[in-house]
């Protein structure tokens, strides 16, 4: 029954816009998911680097005639250099654009730990986005981590550009809806990618039309009875059945009998919840298509 | 739960099921089912990137699927209190969104439409920072001549010690002529336009990134570069080589020059957003900044690697004056023109949502 407070999760939680006006919520990646994507993405990156590096190194060594003078002067070593910068080029500024740009809308690390980006308005994630989020990366990834690694220069001007650099590394941290300087600069934000399977539905089979396959016991509940609920307990009572743990289907059993002054058998009770959840269930949605609403047990009326 | 196990979406078993249903929500659920996994199994193929897998039929179907679900959702939210399904439907809602409104363009074909008419577009949206910084590029020079005209000591400052080589104030006039002319005969100048690529991109993409200070970082950057420049040609000035450096220096420099200008202007148009937003907010106007800026700033760094095989190669292969100027006054006349005559009406509406 605590599944239903998540607080930790909560402020995590925002709403979304779509084209078409139906508001979705949606869930922003943890900071945490977000390192770990940059991370698995680097080290991806890394390994290509270091790849390409050891196979141009290799063809090169077949050009070389021992002749290290004549290293400037040789055509094919002069292309091989200019293949492994152009190389170095691409995977430090390419890479994140050609994942971002694919239908996946999301690098290999950031599948891997289940994100994606998205508009932050709802529209469209244009190129013109994936690109400026991009672009920012080098300021905010790359120049903290040279300036970092040759902090030696010391002095007032390396201290105050490292802490100029480091706002833009920790921007993330500051800023309540997780983006860093490019989201912000793009206008796009990073969301978990839900997957959810589509559940049995619960008002199927005899139990539910109040007849207990198991004991034949047939459960009508009046309207007195089913008023006592309102909808945060109906939600409760599905996860119950749908979870189909015994002590808590029986726990539940026994508080709902207790409520509406039913004297709490034994050995029947999924019956009997799946019985009380459908005719809840009737009651409230009767109620909503006539446009009242009763959110919990403590409100009035339904 | 075998009670559950009949109901399996099935096409024959769900009208019986659809009569099963003890209420009118599940019976709505039952209903639109197979429309709901039909999206699903298209989504999940999309999003493992099997796309081959996915037929013809079914991307053509998956925008009207998509809506089918999303009004489902829609109603189910006014009529439904079953939360598994609606948790469900709001999740496949959300993941064919991503899909149905995902980048629509690869990045070759967006390059393609970038070259043909997108950048031109949006440096002609950036008139006012362009000329700003163009401003300030021409006041950098004129402040770097002036400080070492006032005083020679400037010159050391303003130019780095790797920079100078034999470029040293007082330098007699044939040591300084010899750094413009007479190097046809050097190869290995291939890896170093390269490598000066790598570098200037890198530096354009800083004075592009450090925008988001205002601007202000921008505007210092360039001022700095262009006072380099102001110092050197106050050096070759003084040896009577004026027009000779600028002929070396127009080959690249024209290109590299327009680059840099761009890129400040890039940098300096989110500044100005995030200073002065208008009537959005803060944030709504940094993106579309942004969004604008990027585009002008991948262009400048495609502007940066036509101007390092200039200085690669074409500068060493012309070794006299009017022939350097006139390569670097028709790369200056070239880039105008395609960024201010070549326009297209097709892609002007999407560009500027």
């Amino acid at each position: 029954m605590t599944a239903l407070a998540v607080p930790a999760r909560g402020d995590r939680r925002r709403a979304m816009v779509t084209p078409e006006g139906i508001a979705l919520p949606i869930v922003l990646a943890s900071r945490g998911a977000r390192f770990g994507a940059l991370a698995l993405d680097l080290m991806l990156i890394g390994t290509l680097m270091i790849a390409t590096t050891i196979a141009l190194i290799y063809i090169a060594s077949g050009l070389f005639d021992a002749n290290l003078d004549k290293v400037d002067r040789s055509p094919a070593l002069q292309f091989v250099l200019i293949v492994w910068i152009a190389a170095m080029f691409l995977f430090r500024n390419a890479y994140f654009l050609f994942f971002e740009l694919g239908a996946r809308g999301a690098t290999p690390g950031k599948r891997v730990t289940g994100m994606r980006i998205a508009a932050r308005d709802g529209g469209r994630l244009s190129a013109e986005m994936v690109i400026a989020r991009n672009l920012l990366r080098d300021i905010e990834l790359f120049l903290p981590l040279v300036f970092l690694l040759s902090s030696d220069d010391s002095g007032a001007a390396g201290l105050a550009a490292t802490a100029w650099f480091l706002i833009f590394a920790l921007f993330p941290l500051f800023n309540r809806d997780r983006l860093r300087a490019g989201d912000l600069i793009a206008g796009t934000w990073v969301v978990e990618t839900p997957r959810r399977r589509l559940e049995a539905a619960m008002s199927l089979g005899a139990s539910a039309q109040g007849t207990s396959a198991a004991s034949g016991a047939s459960y009508r509940f009046g309207a007195a009875e089913l008023a006592v609920y309102g909808e945060h307990e109906l939600q409760t009572l599905e996860r119950v059945l749908r979870d189909d743990r015994a002590e808590a289907i029986a726990a539940v059993h026994e508080a709902i009998c207790r409520k509406i002054g039913w004297n709490p058998g034994s050995g029947d009770e999924r019956a009997f919840l799946e019985a009380f959840y459908t005719q809840l269930r009737a009651r409230l949605e009767s109620g909503l298509r006539m446009g009242r609403r009763k959110a919990n047990k403590f409100a009035p009326g339904g | 739960m075998a009670l559950f196990g009949f109901f399996g979406g099935k096409v024959a078993a769900q009208d019986a099921a659809i009569e099963a249903a003890a209420l009118r929500s599940d019976r709505f659920r039952q209903a639109r089912e197979g429309d709901w996994q039909r999206l699903e199994a298209i989504v999940r193929r999309i999003e493992a990137g099997r796309f081959r897998k996915v037929s013809d039929d079914d991307l053509l179907a998956l925008p009207v699927l998509y809506r089918t679900v999303a009004s489902s959702l829609s109603v189910a939210r006014e009529t439904s209190l079953d939360a598994a399904t609606l948790r469900y439907l709001e999740a496949l809602v959300q993941r064919a969104w991503f899909i149905v409104y995902g980048p629509r363009v690869s990045l070759g074909r967006w390059l393609l439409r970038f070259l043909g008419g997108g950048w031109g577009r949006a440096v002609r949206e950036l008139r006012l920072e362009i000329g700003i910084v163009l401003a300030l590029m021409v006041a950098g020079t004129a402040i770097g001549w002036l400080l070492c005209a006032h005083d020679a000591e400037w010159y050391n400052a303003l130019i780095p010690e790797g920079l100078a080589d034999q470029r040293v104030s007082g330098a007699s006039r044939a040591v300084l002529r010899g750094t413009l002319f007479g190097h046809t005969k050097e190869a290995g100048m291939s890896a170093f336009s390269a490598m000066l690529f790598y570098n200037n991109a890198q530096v354009a993409i800083l004075a592009f990134a450090l925008g988001f200070a205002f601007g202000v970082p921008t505007l210092l950057l360039v001022i700095q570069n262009l006072a380099t420049m102001g110092a050197l040609l106050w050096l070759y000035h003084g040896q009577g080589l004026t027009l000779d450096l600028a002929g070396w220096l127009m080959v690249h420099g024209t290109t590299e020059l327009y680059a840099i200008l761009l890129a400040g202007a890039a940098g300096l148009h989110i500044g100005r957003a995030i200073a002065f937003p208008g009537e959005r907010s803060v944030l709504a106007a940094a993106a579309a900044a942004g969004q604008r800026a990027s585009l002008v700033m991948t262009g400048a760094v495609l502007m940066l690697v036509v101007a390092a095989l200039l200085e690669g190669f074409a500068r060493q292969l012309l070794d006299t004056t009017p022939s350097r100027l006139i390569v670097g006054s028709f790369m200056l006349v070239m880039w105008t023109a395609y960024f201010t005559l070549f326009r297209r009406k097709a892609a002007a509406a999407e560009g500027a949502a």
